[in-house]
This record gives C-alpha cells, sequence and structure tokens, in this order.
C-alpha cells in the first residue's frame, strides 16, 4: 500500500527540487554546454567544408596542371616534329645542293678536261705540223741539194696532184 | 487554460482511481504475507518481507546500518495546529510518539488526548524524508557537476573535450543526437534542458539508489508520477490542433466507430504518463527487491556455501541494476521525447509520407 500511495510531501519536495534543478541547470549548465557544443559543431563543419573546397580546389589545379602539361607535352611534340622536318628538309635540300655542286663543279671539270684536252690537240697538232714542216724542210732541204732530186720531186709531186 | 485545467483534472482523478485499486491489492496482499511470514520466521526473529519493504519505502531518518542514522528534519501541518517542525531523533526517543504525534510505519498521525489515534485531524508530511534528502543531494550533485562541466567548456572553447567534459559531453551529444532530435523533430531546442535534466536526474538518482545506504527515490510513485506528469504537462501545453483533432476525430475511421476510438484516445492520453510512472517505479523498486530478496536469503539460510552463491548472484544483479539505471533513464527520456514529438508534430507531412 504504501509503495503505490504517492505522499503529498515528497510531490512537493520534488516539484520544488526539480523545479529549481531545471531551471538552474538549464540557465548555467546546458545553455552554455549546448551553446559550446553547437559552437564547435559548427566549426568542425565549417573545417570539414573548407577541406571540402580545398580539396575542389586542389583537384582543379591538378586537373589544370594536367591540361596544362598535356598542351606543353604536345606543343613539345609539335616543335619536335617541326624541328625534325625542318631538318630534314634541310638535309635533303643541302644534299640536293651537294650533289648538284658536285655535278656541276664534276660537268665544269670534264669541260675543263675537254678544253683542255682540245687545246692540247691543238697544240700537238701545231706542233706535229711545225715538226712536220721543219722535218720535211730539213729533208727538202738535204734532198734538194741536187738538181736531179730537185726535179724528180716536183714531177713527182705533179703526178700526184693529178691524181687528186 | 481551461483545457490545462480539464487535463489536470481528468489526470488526477484517473491516478486516484488508479492508486485506489493498487492500494486495495496491495493492503490484501500485505495483510496475507505478515500473516504468513510471522508464522514462518517466529523463532527467526527476522522478517525479510519487512526488511524489504524499510529499506525501499520512504523514512524519516537516514539510516546507512544499524546505529549509523542521519536525522532529518520532520515537518508537520495540520490545520488545527499549524506547522511543526523538528528533528527525527524526537520520535526515535519517544518511541515514535513526540508531541502528540506518532510515527507509525513511517506515517505521521495526530494523537488524541487519550493515546489513540485522532482520525479528525488530517497531517501532510512536508518532513525532508530520506528520498527528499537523496533528491536535494542529487540536485546539488548534479549543479556541481554539470557547472564543471560547463566552465570547462568554456575554458576549452574550440578544443578537445578534458576531463569529466569527456566523460559528460558524449551523454548529451547522445541524449540531443539519438534521443531528442530524431523524436521532436526541428522544434527540439526547445524541450532540449527539460530533457537533458530529466535524464541526468533519473540516471544520478538510480545510481545512488545502487549505493549501500541510498534511498529508493527513482523507485518512489511520487517521483516517476512527478516526473510523468511534467511530460505530460509539457506534452499538452504544447500539442498542436492536429493532435487534438486526431483525438476528436482519427483520419480513416468509419463513423460507427468513432465514440470506441474516443475511448481509446482518451485512455491512450492517460496511459502514456501512466506507463512512464510505472515502468520507471516498478523496474526500480524490482530491482531493490531482488537485491534485497537474495541478500535476506543468506540471513534466513544462515550459511557460508549459500552466502557464497547468493554474493555471486548479487553483484550479477547489481550489474544489472546498474545497466537498468542507464536503461531506464534512458528509455523514460526516449518516451518523453516521443510523446512530446507526437504532440508537436506536423501531421501534415506525416501523411503523406504514408
Amino acid at each position: 500500500m504504501e509503495l503505490l500511495t504517492p505522499g503529498i510531501g515528497l510531490i512537493f519536495w520534488m516539484l520544488l527540487v526539480f523545479g529549481i534543478l531545471v531551471f538552474f541547470l538549464a540557465k548555467f549548465a546546458w545553455k552554455p554546454i549546448l551553446g559550446a557544443l553547437k559552437e564547435r559543431e559548427d566549426s568542425i563543419e565549417s573545417a570539414l567544408r573548407m577541406a571540402e573546397e580545398t580539396r575542389a580546389e586542389m583537384a582543379k589545379l591538378k586537373a589544370d596542371n594536367d591540361r596544362i602539361i598535356a598542351e606543353a607535352r604536345l606543343e613539345r611534340d609539335k616543335i619536335i616534329r617541326e624541328a625534325k622536318n625542318a631538318s630534314d628538309n634541310m638535309l635533303a635540300e643541302a644534299k640536293d645542293k651537294a650533289v648538284a655542286e658536285g655535278n656541276k663543279i664534276i660537268a665544269d671539270a670534264r669541260e675543263a678536261i675537254q678544253q683542255e684536252k682540245t687545246a692540247m690537240v691543238a697544240q700537238m697538232k701545231k706542233d706535229v705540223a711545225a715538226f712536220s714542216i721543219e722535218i720535211a724542210e730539213k729533208v727538202l732541204r738535204k734532198e734538194l741539194t741536187d738538181k736531179k732530186a730537185q726535179e724528180s720531186l716536183v714531177s713527182n709531186l705533179i703526178s700526184e696532184a693529178k691524181l687528186n | 487554460m481551461l483545457r490545462l485545467l480539464t487535463n489536470k483534472f481528468l489526470l488526477i482523478a484517473s491516478l486516484s482511481i488508479f492508486s485506489l485499486t493498487f492500494s486495495f491489492a496491495q493492503e490484501e496482499h500485505e495483510g496475507h504475507h505478515e500473516a504468513k511470514d510471522g508464522a514462518a520466521h517466529e523463532e527467526e526473529h527476522f522478517d525479510i518481507g519487512q526488511m524489504i519493504m524499510h529499506h525501499i519505502s520512504d523514512s524519516h531518518e537516514w539510516e546507512f546500518a544499524h546505529g549509523a542514522i542521519i536525522p532529518l528534519p520532520v515537518i508537520l501541518y495540520t490545520e488545527q495546529y499549524g506547522v511543526e517542525v523538528f528533528s527525527s531523533n524526537r520520535f526515535r526517543e519517544g518511541n515514535g510518539v513526540y508531541n502528540g504525534y506518532i510515527n507509525l510505519h513511517e506515517h505521521i498521525h495526530r494523537l488524541s488526548p487519550d493515546g489513540s489515534i485522532d482520525e479528525a485531524v488530517h497531517v501532510l508530511d512536508f518532513s525532508i524524508t530520506k528520498n527528499v534528502a537523496s533528491l536535494m543531494l542529487s540536485a546539488i550533485i548534479l549543479i556541481v557537476l554539470m557547472s564543471t562541466v560547463a566552465k570547462s567548456f568554456n575554458t576549452n572553447r574550440g578544443k578537445a573535450p578534458k576531463g569529466i567534459q569527456s566523460f559528460i559531453e558524449p551523454v548529451i551529444f547522445f541524449i540531443r543526437d539519438e534521443v531528442v532530435k530524431p523524436n521532436i523533430g526541428p522544434k527540439y531546442a526547445k524541450y532540449l534542458p527539460y530533457l537533458l535534466t530529466l535524464f541526468f536526474f533519473i540516471l544520478i538518482n538510480n545510481l545512488l539508489g545502487l549505493l549501500p545506504g541510498g534511498a529508493n527515490v527513482t523507485g518512489n510513485i511520487a517521483i516517476t508520477m512527478t516526473l510523468a506528469v511534467i511530460t505530460f504537462i509539457i506534452t499538452h501545453i504544447n500539442a498542436n490542433k492536429h493532435y487534438w483533432l486526431h483525438l476528436v476525430k482519427p483520419e480513416g475511421v468509419p463513423v460507427l466507430m468513432l465514440p470506441l476510438m474516443w475511448v481509446v484516445e482518451i485512455a491512450g492520453v492517460f496511459m502514456k504518463p501512466m506507463s512512464l510512472m510505472i515502468r520507471l517505479f516498478a523496474n526500480m523498486t524490482a530491482g531493490h527487491i531482488i537485491i534485497l530478496s537474495l541478500l535476506g536469503l543468506i540471513f534466513i539460510f544462515k550459511s557460508f556455501a549459500v552466502g557464497g552463491v547468493i554474493t555471486v548472484f548479487t553483484l550479477f544483479m547489481n550489474a544489472i541494476e546498474l545497466l537498468v539505471a542507464f536503461l531506464q533513464a534512458f528509455i523514460f527520456t526516449l518516451l518523453s521525447s516521443m510523446y512530446i514529438g507526437s504532440a508537436i508534430e506536423d501531421h501534415h507531412e506525416a501523411d503523406h509520407g504514408h
């Protein structure tokens, strides 16, 4: 019986004590504690958000970097390719030029040789002619020391001339 | 205001009916018990039933052990004699009688000049009993503890929790995020101080009650009733029109069924605080009774073997009671926030959500 009948005194004290407790704790404990908890939560949340933003920023930067690197690589490849082309062209040109030059030199040399040869042959012809005339003169001079021989030669020449 | 008064009246009416029926049942039971116990343990001079009742009920003095007694002030009010304040030691000295008052099983009555109980004088007992003293002690402990925590929150502003703060903080977080927020919804902040106080108050009193010599505060029906009524009042002061409308005209109920639904709904309104009251009271009292019964067995059997086994059992029960202390504080807070949440809930959204 005693257990299940609430006593008026205890109810009175309970209301008083619990009322004071709720009032006091609400004012001096829960308010600052919940305020501090909220503040901490907010700061954690903002820190997390900032980290997230920083991460996004980093990702963006990295993407930018990657893009720039890729572009640079492309550029480099292009430049290398162009340089290679240019050098190839230059080489080919130089080669062509060299070949042409060589050909020209050879042709010139050949022409010079030809000219020399012609000149030499002409000279030789001239020399041989001079020699021949000299020999002929000497022979003639010797031959034509006597009268008879002169006559026979003339007659010979005449006969020959008839043949031509 | 009228609404509130009606609620109060209905509550008090239902409570008195409830307590009346139960007190009759209990009285009958107790009488039977006493007769049986008296016969069984006459030669042993140990009445386990009385011992248990003595330990779990309120007392005008705080007895830690035989001889170690703290006298507490007795405050009485009678219409005829006015206010009387004296120490409970006076009753002890006078064998339960002092200045025309008699302390009969911790119920104080006025004696008429011929020595019989004067039924005409109704004694209102506002004494600082063991429970009231324990109540005040718990309030002081809570205020000191929470002020310390609040102060350390202030000094550790923006830093990691330290000391006692790191023990209390997760509990506050748990109550706020797992109990109050999901059940009450966005307007939870208004009720949070009450529910936090409720939780820590029940918890500290449960734990103090487990200490040897501690008072069985939360196992007292007056305490749990007061807490349940406070929750009930908070719920119904803040209840919105959906809540009241739901009581009068629940949706999707055929017209013929409405009277029945009214009965069910109105009964439900009062069953909620009733269940809060009885759950905490019964859990704590039952726990104490079990432990005291086990310990009582030692004195009945007077054997070392039984004593050893009982000690292990009691340790086990104490561990369970420790769990129950936390659990019941949690459940009371959870259900309180659910009741408050159901009264202030915006039903528009909920109905579309189904």
